[in-house]
């Protein structure tokens, strides 16, 4: 490998952006291609399969085998609301493999005790967010059913290119919420990237069930459909 | 896997950049229940010192040994290795497995 192609790896993985390493096993010979570059790729169609699962991977092209190695950022949650059904999300998406942050200004509820070995920002979001630099690895949940709470990070996580984004409410409660998106400028498009109500049908009932749906919705969102879709529709 | 091979992949940058002679093997095929996933790095240095892992420890000598060869002829090479003999049964590795590894100089 070449120090120059090494160096831009290191360089995409610590700005957080995907990109492939492709080898010709045979002959030695390799390129980089980085994730913004994928859809004009001659391999678009395996490279886009591999960076959506996230896994490097052997494959034959025109008789040779060539091997991708797959660089894709870890994904993050943030969960907006440090309320019941987060408590129940921290571990399931610990074990999962997830990287979670939770944000809720109001410190009674944002404390340690009630979320052991989490990262716990008791602020609001707009204060957080802009530094946390949402990106398209990331997905962003609001659990707080307060407009005052919820809003900001909506409208960071749509101005951005999040994988998903999901708010609580129910369906009054998210036409509500649509309005108020609309007279801050959202377009159609891009309020309906919001999933709302949150999580997958399963009839979850509990704030742990609830946990359970949403982060299956996560899951389907980041794996069954490729990202630069979901960036597109930004 | 990914934040593990972070440090391992920037490690090799700044081993060749201080001048090191440097290899990256990678593990490119696996089949059966083999202990580390395709896309495992383990990078080396001329004097032998490794870092990351392809097997879980039990052919990481040999992937060393191969690896000063390739950073000596610049020539980069593919490993198989079969993990099912009694050392990885004793260390407690998934037995039956079998990897391939690609080794490459840093140039």
């Amino acid at each position: 490998m070449r120090l120059e192609l090494l160096s831009i790896l290191n360089v995409e993985r610590a700005a957080r952006r995907a990109c492939v390493l492709v080898t010709d096993i045979k002959s030695g010979e390799q390129r980089l291609v980085k994730g913004a570059e994928i859809a004009a790729d001659p391999l678009a169609e395996q490279l886009d399969s591999a960076l959506r699962m996230a896994k490097s991977a052997t494959i034959e092209v025109a008789g040779r085998q060539v091997f991708l190695t797959v660089q894709v950022p870890p994904v993050r949650i943030v969960a907006i609301g440090a309320v019941h059904i987060t408590q129940a999300l921290a571990p399931m998406a610990r074990l999962a493999g997830f990287d979670l942050t939770i944000i809720d200004p109001r410190t009674a509820f944002a404390t340690p005790e009630r979320f052991p070995d989490c990262a716990l920002i008791a602020e609001w979001p707009q204060n957080v967010l802009p530094d946390f630099a949402p990106d398209r690895y990331t997905a962003i949940a609001c659990f707080t059913h307060d407009p005052k709470i919820d809003d900001p990070a909506l409208e960071a996580a749509l101005s951005a290119e999040c994988f998903y984004v999901g708010a609580l409410g129910s369906r009054k409660t998210h036409g509500k919420r649509v309005e108020r998106l609309k007279e801050k400028g959202f377009s159609e498009l891009q309020i309906a990237r919001i999933r709302a109500p949150i999580g997958l049908d399963i009839g979850a009932v509990s704030p742990q069930e609830i946990a359970v749906s949403v982060l299956s919705e996560i899951i389907l969102a980041l794996r069954k459909k490729p990202l630069r879709d979901s960036g597109a529709a930004a | 896997m990914l934040a593990a091979d972070d440090d391992i992949l920037a490690r090799a940058e700044d081993w060749r950049k201080a001048g090191k002679g440097v290899a990256i093997a990678t593990v490119t095929e696996t089949w059966g229940s083999a202990p580390r996933p395709v896309g495992s790095h383990l990078v080396i240095d001329d004097e032998g010192h490794f870092l990351g892992s392809v097997s879980g420890g039990c052919v990481e000598g040999e992937v060393v040994t191969e690896a000063m060869d390739v950073i000596a002829d610049g020539k980069a090479r593919t490993l198989e290795f079969g993990v099912q003999d009694e050392t990885a049964w004793r260390a407690g590795l998934s037995c039956g497995g079998r990897i391939r590894v690609y080794v490459e100089k840093v140039v």
